[in-house]
């Protein structure tokens, strides 16, 4: 376990990371996940915020037991390796909003950058326009990061404020194994799609297994897939986009071995083909990323291992998914709403605003 | 050790810790730079992006957190 981890740390952590995050993201699909969404943390994400009812999309809605894993996986690492060290400060409300307005760029594309590599991976072109809008909002938050950009310090917390995370994602699973049904007219509070993305489950136990280890490696190995274009492009390391590469190779390998490599635009699961909002759409998810510092997969990892900034930026994103679609924000098959773009537009506004007037000075 | 600097970059997300540091050791061509850190991650990529830039690196436990001690 010790060797294991060292390698989780050293200079090969993320692309191993990497490779074993996309080989799963490939597998998942074959046991049961939608098509090219065998991990997505913006997609699941949507479904857990549909599954608590905080959105009423009836096809997007399963308490997606990969996230909670995420987070517990990754306490546990930071736990036993005495990294747990709760910390928060640094301008929570604006990282909710950052969360909140990059879910919703991540719903006019349908993906999160993790997503976004795994339809690339599947033959999705269409992800193509996604990635170049993804990079394009990595590039516009460097320039803020070039000058001066910060939400300011974070604090050490008291020691139980890291814990809340976990207890949540341990509240989430009892959720979906207890399965309660009290609400009015006998469904709900916690809602199970019967039908679409929501309805395409792999089995819990594979499901919550891969959450656990891609988290516990994440944790160890720091992957991030914003960070990896950000780092390559601000200081020439190519450290994290090693894990990148990865990535797209294990997932792409996997899907050709498995007969899921289908090359194409059109008819691509859980896509749309209007290439200019899945780019515009990206823009703003990686801006927002960027400006948080790090990818929704980070920010969730982070969650778990006590950063209560980034546990409100997970929040952010939860909350967004649900304005996603009870404000008919979120993209579907049949294209982008006029309300998408809308909000996309507000959102470019919510962020280049932050990443104007947000600076620190150091001494 | 008067011509030590010190950046405090304790608190801030990534990648602020390594842009302070790069900021700081382009003023300089050589000396002695400790860097305040407080998470394992700042840590590790402070170390890293300092010994790609040719300084030699050593990694200190403080009651706060890290001091990653670059010297050249």
């Amino acid at each position: 376990m010790k060797g294991f981890n060292n390698l989780l740390m050293s200079r090969f952590g993320p692309a191993i990371t990497g490779g074993v995050v996309g080989a799963l993201a490939a597998l998942l699909v074959y046991f049961g996940n939608p098509g090219n969404m065998g991990i997505c943390v913006a997609c699941f994400t949507r479904d857990i915020a549909g599954a608590l009812g905080l959105h009423r999309a009836g096809v997007v809605q399963y308490l997606r037991p990969e996230i909670p894993g995420f987070i517990l996986g990754s306490f546990l690492a930071a736990f036993l390796a005495k990294e747990y060290r709760p910390r928060s400060g640094s301008s929570p409300i604006v990282r909710f909003f950052l969360g909140f307005f990059a879910m919703i760029g991540a719903l006019i594309f349908l993906g999160c950058p993790w997503r976004a590599y795994a339809r690339l991976a599947g033959g999705d072109w269409n992800a193509l326009a996604g990635i170049g809008g993804l990079i394009v909002g990595i590039g516009i938050g460097i320039v803020f990061l070039w000058r001066g950009f910060s939400l300011g310090k974070a604090d050490k917390s008291p020691k139980w404020a890291g814990a809340v995370m976990p207890l949540a994602a341990l509240a989430l699973l009892a959720l979906l194994f207890l399965r309660p049904l009290f609400g009015p007219e006998g469904t709900g509070p916690v809602f199970f799609s019967a039908s679409g993305p929501g309805a395409a489950v792999a089995p819990v136990a594979i499901a919550l297994g891969a959450g656990l280890l891609i988290g516990w490696m994440a944790q160890k190995s720091r992957f991030c897939t914003v960070g990896a274009i950000r780092d390559l492009i601000m200081v020439k390391d190519p450290h994290l986009f090693n894990g990148v590469a990865a990535f797209l190779v294990a997932a792409f390998a996997v899907n050709y071995l498995l007969g899921q490599f289908k090359p194409g635009f059109e008819s691509q699961p859980v896509a749309h083909v209007n290439q200019m909002w899945n780019f515009l759409g990206m823009v703003l998810s990686g801006l927002a990323f960027t400006l948080a510092g790090g990818c929704p997969g980070r920010q969730v990892i982070m969650s778990g291992e006590g950063d209560g900034d980034s546990a409100i930026f997970v929040l952010g994103m939860l909350v967004g998914a649900g304005f996603a679609h009870n404000f008919s924000l979120a993209s579907s098959p049949a294209g982008v709403t006029a309300y998408g773009m809308t909000a996309t537009a507000i959102g470019m506004v919510f962020c280049l605003a932050v990443g104007f007037l947000f600076r620190i000075k150091m001494d | 050790m008067a011509d030590t600097v010190i950046v405090d970059a304790r608190g801030l997300s990534c990648p602020q810790p390594v842009l302070e540091t790069k900021k700081a050791l382009e003023k300089l061509s050589g000396g002695r730079v400790e860097v305040l850190v407080d998470t394992v991650t700042s840590r590790e990529n402070v170390a890293r992006f300092g010994g790609s830039r040719g300084w030699k690196v050593e990694k200190e436990e403080r009651e706060d957190g890290f001091c990653v001690v670059l010297a050249k």
